[in-house]
């Protein structure tokens, strides 16, 4: 057999012992995330669809595949965000669904993170959730893919969806990355190089020594950031690493899946790790990519250190790393992604870092990543933030402007007050 | 269908510009049509109320996978947006949805059309007529799946 991770993942799901890129098929699902996005879209949908008589929803295929978490608008912002969260509490109640992370109770977070945190999905799995940076999970070597909320609603009524079999780019990392160089830092550079349409509708697999070198939560940055190359999907084949993180997290039985021996892929893009150097994305696309000393001297408004992509347990410890003993000379808002990493950085001492820099420490939420709220831009603000789009009007005002960076880049930033490569502090 | 083309000559125009994020809390169809292409084009409510089609460049519809986006265009009157190659969510949401239909365009018919022209689209024949230009243009056809599902109108009325 000649199939690569994703090909194969898709053809269990479909039942077949051979897909193809082009193939369409139906495929089952293993697992459905929603949050308080899609989720209401989901409960709308349905209304509908029950109000115009094509279908009557008594039950879900199966609640246990499902969880909901809550992340845009929390704490809410308003009357109708609240009324969302509610909604989604009645929904979850009506139809069983036991995984329902709530806002203030317990373990909660941005959804993508909760997904690895939780151990939520297991290598090999098929995984489709109702946010575009769902392909976050496929570093743990499953199939994870971003849908909008009819889908979702379809899957968690069938378990099953239709995906057109993607052709695979697979970008090999050669060698460590140096210091100071971080994962996502890697990811802006290939999207610099393939542009924001380069792997649309495709696979984006990552392999070699760098890659098993990284640690799973930089892989996981990888993969998060594949959304923004346009890619369906973002896969790393799964090693010991990874089991050992879903091991820490409770989960023993999984069926991982690997590339066959002479697994095709549609190209393959070679990188040597000692040629990376930290880069930003300057607005207003995350393929403006520049190397940070060619930016010349950009001053800054905020550092913001939050998101699916930037805010994990490892992005925190790398700018506690930066700003340690030192103080800010901009607003800087650190919000980790999870309340379990938010934890971790309390105990471990990192959350006093910031704080004693002058950095304020919020609450997980996707906040002012997509401008919901929690730090969005004013007119002609400039901003650095570990987050992953910069589109106009992304993180606030259509004249603001964000440049996308690592963790080590926004806290260099942060006590310079201006664009810093973390190498000339 | 019949309608008249507001042209967007621009590649990647992004989730962000048609639906922005502060609205994603919003769920109502008619709600969310008040905001379309508000990131971008403050004349869009304007120039809708004459017009159906939307003619741009490629990758349309990029970023995120709301589905608000598709929903903000039809409820303000959009039919059909017609784009040298779409971004796949923003793509399977139209169809999956029954939204709007996603035609994909080559250089030649994209560079032909211009703002306000009215065309005709056969999808049976594959035929897309500019009734102001007297020109016809052929159009990709759908997928076979994506055919169907169009025809039944959305995912849920499609029977596998």
């Amino acid at each position: 057999m000649d199939m690569n991770i994703t090909e194969k993942i898709l053809a269990r799901g479909a039942g077949e012992s051979k897909l193809e890129p082009g193939d369409v098929k139906f495929a089952k699902i293993d697992k459905v995330m929603l949050h308080d996005v899609s989720g209401p879209g989901v409960i709308k949908t349905f209304e509908k669809l029950e109000k115009d008589g094509v279908i009557k929803v008594d039950k879900l295929f199966d609640p246990s595949m499902i969880w909901v978490t809550e992340d845009h608008f929390v704490p809410s912002v308003d009357k109708i965000s609240a009324e969302n969260i509610v909604k989604l509490s009645d929904f979850t109640n009506r139809f069983g669904i036991k995984k329902h992370f709530k806002y203030g109770m317990g373990q909660y977070g941005i959804c993508h993170s909760m997904s690895h945190e939780e151990g939520l999905v297991s290598p090999g799995e098929l995984y489709v959730g109702g946010d575009s940076h769902t392909n976050t999970t496929g570093a743990l070597g499953a199939f994870a893919c971003g849908l909008g909320h009819t889908d979702i609603a379809y899957a968690i009524l069938n378990g099953k969806l239709w995906f057109k079999v993607p052709e695979t780019l697979y970008f090999k990392l050669n060698g460590k990355l140096p210091e100071n160089v971080m994962a996502k830092d890697f990811i802006l550079r290939i999207i610099g190089d393939i542009t924001t349409e380069g792997a649309a509708g495709k696979a984006m697999q990552f392999g070699g020594d760098g890659i098993s070198d990284m640690s799973v939560e930089s892989r996981l940055t990888l993969t998060n950031m594949t959304t923004e190359a346009g890619a369906k999907n973002g896969i790393i084949e799964p090693d010991q690493k990874v089991f050992d993180y879903i091991s820490e997290r409770g989960i023993s039985k999984y069926d991982a899946v690997y590339d066959d021996d002479d697994a095709q892929y549609e190209k393959t893009f070679e990188y040597d790790a000692s040629e990376l150097e930290p880069v930003v994305a300057k607005p207003f696309s995350p393929q403006n990519v520049s190397a940070v000393r060619d930016t010349g001297n950009i001053e800054i408004d905020k550092s913001y250190i939050g998101s699916c992509t930037g805010a994990k347990y490892e992005d925190l410890l790398a700018a506690a790393k930066i700003l340690k003993g030192q103080t800010v000379k901009v607003r800087t808002e650190v919000l980790p992604a999870t309340i379990s990493i938010y934890k971790r950085a309390t105990e471990n001492g990192l959350t006093q870092i910031f704080i004693n820099a002058g950095a304020v420490v919020g609450p997980p939420t996707c906040g002012a990543c997509c401008g919901a709220q929690m730090g969005v831009l004013a007119k002609d603000e400039v901003c650095v933030s570990t987050t992953n789009r910069n589109f106009p009007g992304r993180m606030g005002h259509l004249e603001s402007k964000a440049y996308l960076a690592s963790p080590l880049v926004a806290a260099a930033s942060a006590i310079t007050g201006k664009l810093t490569d973390p190498r000339d502090l | 269908m019949k309608g008249k083309v507001i042209k967007y000559e621009q590649d990647n125009i992004d989730t962000d510009v048609i639906l922005p994020g502060p609205y994603l809390k919003l769920h109502e169809h008619s709600e969310l049509a008040e905001h379309a292409m508000e990131g971008m084009d403050p004349d869009f409510h304007s120039k809708v109320k004459n017009a159906s089609i939307i003619v741009t460049g490629n990758n349309f519809g990029c970023g995120s996978s709301r589905e608000h986006a598709p929903i903000a265009l039809s409820a303000s009157g959009i039919e059909a947006v017609l784009a040298l190659s779409f971004a796949r969510i923003f793509y399977r949401n139209s169809v999956d949805g029954a939204y709007l239909l996603p035609i994909e365009i080559d250089e030649k018919t994209y560079s032909s059309i211009s703002e306000n022209d009215e065309l005709e689209i056969d999808t049976t024949k594959n035929e897309i007529k500019n009734i102001t230009k007297n020109q016809t243009y052929s159009m990709k056809p759908f997928p076979d799946l994506i055919g169907k599902i169009i025809e039944a109108g959305g995912l849920f009325k499609y029977k596998p």
